[in-house]
């Protein structure tokens, strides 16, 4: 007889829900319990870096925008640390480097105000290009989505990325490129994510 | 500087596809390409922490934590369990939050029309953080199942929503709560959309008489497994 293994095994998924607000964005949701909300505040006040807005949709399979998305991003600093002991190095007092949000209801419009993450040395020597992961669950998704957002303005930092490169489909990489636009010269990039159909959005297993 | 050690490949027959016809919002929120396989990095070996200042004292019972003018009306019980990775190891300090319906299965949602009521002293939200041995506990009342557009006479069996972060933005996980005995989790087109028995059956909580209080409150146990992370038996060069 072969000795058995001991490994337990991963918890399944299931889909958030539609009512996934109540326990996450409970103010949307439309009544005030947490003194403070998570996930609100990326950076914090004292991150260096460029301001930016990220601003986008989520969008199905017919075309139409979803409004009941949640979001969470993920990313370093403008030192290319995370908020994390493996993170890389130190980053500034507040910096969580986390963020999450919601959809509007009647227009599916997301968005978060962060700094722009600088590029990142992972383990092994590799260097990412500024970007920041994006996890979505909404109801109709069984197990959260991973993709990543880089920038337009990083052209040449893209081309070397080991992410992006290792995408052997060249026309599905601008899928993951947000594109730089300004709102009272403050740069705002805008995402758009497409769940299915014609330029489906890059998601990884990771 | 050594790669670090990657978590163990997520084993997708473990969890729902993304494509599950019955459960009808799937069919058109689901990718039609095969997802794309990333060699982890920092960024996905990492994760937001958190602390006891992020949350308040209440946070964790949903019986008190919402209360108006007394409590909630439905069966009290205790949930509690602990959040462990495959290797069977504890996950201390690491965020659990849950929602859910009240005993009548409403929601406190401003989207959620269903005909049974709102209850005033219950708000069905809670969030802690697990211990160092990677223990957690929450007090609410059992939510009731309620009816959903999918098939004309669909219900959803009586469930908590449990989100859970562990130590890695890939190890983020969003899952539903069953309870020992509920004759709609067979019925149910989102629980089935996992393919594995067992994993229906790890979803499902159990009767805890041990953890019961007598004559207060009855408790169910719940345990979480997260991904597990390998051994730096040998490193990489660089």
């Amino acid at each position: 007889m072969t000795q058995p293994f001991d490994y337990l095994r991963e918890t399944p998924s299931q889909t958030a829900g539609p009512y996934v607000h109540i326990g996450l964005a409970p103010g949307a949701a439309g009544f005030d319990i947490y003194d403070r909300e998570l996930g609100w505040d990326i950076a914090g006040p004292n991150a260096k870096g460029t301001r930016i807005r990220i601003e986008g949709l989520v969008i199905d399979g017919t075309g139409s925008p979803i409004k009941d998305v949640m979001l969470e991003a993920w990313q370093a600093n403008a030192a290319g640390h995370y908020a994390h002991p493996e993170g890389g190095g130190p980053v500034e007092e507040g910096f969580r480097g986390w963020g999450r949000v919601i959809t509007d209801f009647e227009t599916g419009a997301w968005g978060f105000d962060t700094i722009k993450p600088g590029s990142v040395r992972d383990g092994s020597g590799k260097v990412h290009a500024p970007h920041i992961s994006l996890w979505i669950v909404a109801r109709g998704i069984n197990l959260g989505l991973n993709t990543r957002l880089y920038f337009d303005d990083e052209a040449d930092a893209n081309a070397a990325d080991p992410v992006l490169g290792m995408i052997e489909w060249e026309r599905r990489r601008p899928t993951l490129i947000a594109r730089r636009t300004e709102s009272d010269g403050k740069p705002v990039y805008r995402f758009d994510i497409r769940i299915q159909g014609e330029d489906e959005t890059v998601f990884f297993d990771i | 500087m050594s790669a670090a050690a990657a978590f163990y490949q997520r084993n997708r027959d473990r969890h729902p596809p993304a494509l599950t016809p019955a459960y009808k919002t799937s069919v058109a929120r689901s990718p039609r390409l095969a997802r794309i396989s990333l060699d982890q990095s920092v960024a996905e070996m990492t994760g937001p922490t958190f602390g006891h200042d992020d949350i308040g004292p209440l946070d964790n019972d949903l019986i008190r934590n919402y209360a108006q003018d007394g409590d909630p009306i439905g069966e009290r019980i205790i949930v509690h369990g602990r959040v462990l990775n495959e290797n069977a190891r504890p996950v201390p300090n690491t965020l659990v939050e849950i929602w859910q319906a009240n005993a009548g299965g409403r929601y406190r949602h401003k989207k959620d029309t269903y005909l049974a009521p709102i209850d005033p002293n219950f708000g069905g939200c809670g969030r802690t953080i697990t211990d160092a041995d990677g223990a957690y506990a929450f007090r609410t009342v059992k939510p009731g199942a309620y009816p959903w557009r999918n098939m004309v006479n669909d219900w959803r069996p009586a469930h908590i929503h449990v989100s859970v972060f562990g130590t890695a933005f890939c190890q983020r996980l969003i899952t539903q709560l069953y309870f020992e005995g509920d004759p709609l989790i067979a019925r149910c087109p989102i629980v089935q959309t996992i393919p594995d028995p067992d994993g229906i059956d790890a979803l499902t909580a159990r009767l805890d008489m041990n953890a019961t209080i007598p004559l207060d409150t009855i408790a169910y146990r719940f345990d979480i497994v997260l991904r597990g992370r390998r051994a730096t038996m040998f490193e990489n060069r660089p």
